[in-house]
């Protein structure tokens, strides 16, 4: 059951779109290890690198614009990213994240890069520093879409 | 607590008080997939491992149909297979369907008060029919054929109010892109845009379709248009099953509210590569290679007509071909009774069977390097209809045409 997630952070801009994410060239592939290791590369070609397994991804406003590629989420998947933090993120982007089984928290905290924050499911509050940030409640099933690894997962064992 | 029609769509097909930002899970109408995105939807719902809610599964292969390459004839297949196996009843292959949106609309599944997912990402279309219709993946696609459920949020709503006697010219076409400039491509991202006001109501229902087709271009989730009579009327001999009128209360909460006056609405045109980056159509002049008439946003039987009008008794410019495709084979027929397509053809246009086609580039009318089209369609980003030096100026149907006269970018007035 997800309930807390601790991990160091990865601070990202507003507007990260889909093809930063994952440049189109990438596509013709959809395995995540394979499209984790262009990660964001026009903008950083070391970041993939440097970002391990557990971390967590902290962008601004609109995170995931774009086409409604499957593969970026795929792609931070493949990262072993545990959790993004954005200001709000694109329509397609959050269900896409969503019925992948990613977690996404919309919230605004000031971290910057290689700070290590914890998340708390149960009480809805990110602590980074000595502060802490309250985000919204998801409702349980889209809780246990995520636990269960995505929504094909879930509807194969659930009934909805 | 008042509440805005989505609001309200999304309370009933999901049986909960539900609000902006709520997330619920609520009971499709309809699930429809096309050629191109089915086939993922087919996979994601053989993965599952349960029996199809058939009677909500409507299949339309429309992208690549009839089939360009070898390709597309096997995602063709693909769809075509999964529909005749399993029973699906709401299959309309080549001959009887046409383009996915105008095939939901014309065959009566889109109805004031119903709940429809499409795999594509113009399924805001009928919200011009007062449904709540929403794009979405093909995964989640492929999980409603399993479940006909799926998850949302609800989404708040900007409401234009549109009010005054459009200008002498104007299409809904012009309506759309004016209401785009306002916009932006992003500024209703998640939202639902509801339409209202004197000039909305003025408005037949195939320009209402042109303009909630285009709400995509701003980012929108749906777009809602109020039934009235002219709703009804076309919905008369169409309609599967009964539908259940709904309406934003008077206490609603909108996230926004614009405001437009008809007079400050021109005929436009989008320049290249945003549909929101908008132009009078007084200030353009562009030579052109290609004129398109056709797609979900102006290839109806009224744009059809439009055309012939202004074709009448004209030749197409020597330097321009023109291309009219109609949205479905309703579309096609009715054009081919009233003797539409004989005068396109006698102008010196090509008419052609229905399909997506040229509309994304598919094929069928690509655009070669430089090459500049004015199309009735409602992209024209780098490269959407061919090579990436290929520009697309976006129009209402006369505007197209007149165009096509022309030989250059011009009024209908000048014909
Ligand atoms: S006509 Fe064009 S916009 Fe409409 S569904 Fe087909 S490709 Fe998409």
């Amino acid at each position: 059951m997800l309930s807390e997630i601790k991990g160091k952070v990865w601070v990202l801009g507003d507007d990260v779109d889909t093809d930063a994410i994952i440049p189109a060239k990438y596509l013709v592939t959809s395995d995540p290890e394979e499209l984790s290791k262009h990660f964001m590369e026009y903008n950083d070609p070391e970041l993939a690198k440097k970002i391990g397994k557990g971390d967590i991804i902290v962008a601004g406003k609109n995170f995931g614009s774009g086409s409604s590629r499957e593969h970026a989420v795929i792609t931070i998947k493949g990262l072993g990213v545990s959790c993004i933090i954005a200001e709000n993120f694109a329509r397609i982007f959050f269900r896409n994240a969503i019925n992948l089984g990613m977690p996404l928290i919309e919230a605004k905290i000031g971290v910057k890069n290689g700070d290590r924050i914890t998340i708390n499911f149960n009480e809805s509050k990110i602590y980074y520093m000595d502060k802490f940030q309250e985000f919204k409640k998801y409702p349980d099933f889209l809780k246990n879409i995520i636990n269960e690894g995505g929504l094909i997962n879930y509807v194969r064992d659930n009934q909805w | 607590m008042g509440k805005t029609a989505v609001e309200k769509i999304f309370s009933n097909k999901s049986g909960i008080d539900a609000y902006a930002g709520d997330y619920v899970i609520s009971t499709l109408d309809y699930i429809m997939i096309n050629d191109i995105t089915g086939p993922i939807a087919i996979d994601a719902f053989n993965s599952i491992g349960k029996k199809p809610v058939k009677d909500k599964i409507v299949i339309i292969p429309d992208h690549f149909v009839p089939p360009k390459d070898i390709n597309s004839a096997i995602q063709y297949k693909k769809v075509k297979d999964f529909a005749l196996n399993n029973g699906i009843d709401n299959f309309f292959d080549l001959g009887q369907g046409g383009v996915c949106h105008q095939v939901m609309m014309e065959k009566g599944f889109a109805a004031p008060g119903r709940l429809i997912a499409g795999a594509d990402s113009h399924t805001n279309t009928y919200g011009a029919l007062s449904s709540i219709s929403v794009g979405i993946g093909s995964t989640e696609a492929g999980v409603i054929f399993a479940t006909g459920k799926m998850w949302f949020k609800v989404p708040e709503t900007i409401k234009i109010n549109i009010n005054g006697k459009l200008n002498k010219g104007v299409e809904g076409k012009d309506v759309a892109l004016h209401v785009l400039s306002k916009t932006g491509h992003d500024g209703a991202t998640y939202k639902c845009m509801e339409f209202s006001g004197s000039s909305i109501d003025d408005l037949e229902i195939n320009e209402r379709m042109t303009i909630a087709n285009m709400t995509t271009e701003a980012g929108a989730k749906c777009s809602f248009f109020n039934t009235d009579d002219r709703t009804i009327n076309y919905l008369k001999n169409r309609v599967r099953g009964d539908y259940n009128i709904v309406s934003s209360d008077d206490d609603a909460v909108y996230e926004s509210t614009i405001n437009i006056d008809a007079e400050e609405i021109e005929p436009s045109v989008a320049i290249p590569n945003s549909p929101a980056n908008v132009s009078p159509l007084s200030a353009v002049n562009v030579e052109i290679d290609q004129a398109y008439i056709g797609s979900c946003t102006n290839g109806r039987i009224e744009d059809i007509r439009k055309a012939a009008e202004i074709l009448k008794n004209h030749t197409v410019n020597r330097k321009v071909r023109l291309m009219v495709v109609p949205a479905s084979q309703e579309v096609y027929n009715q054009a081919l009774s009233e003797g539409l397509i004989d005068i396109i053809v006698q102008a010196g246009g090509y008419f052609s069977g229905t399909t997506c086609g040229a509309c994304l580039g598919g094929y069928m009318g690509v655009l070669g390097p430089n090459e500049v089209c004015i199309s009735s369609t409602n992209r024209n980003f780098i490269g959407r209809m061919g090579d990436k030096t290929s520009k697309v100026y976006l129009a209402n149907p006369k505007v197209v045409a007149a165009s096509a006269i022309l030989g250059r970018i011009g009024s209908p007035e000048e014909i």
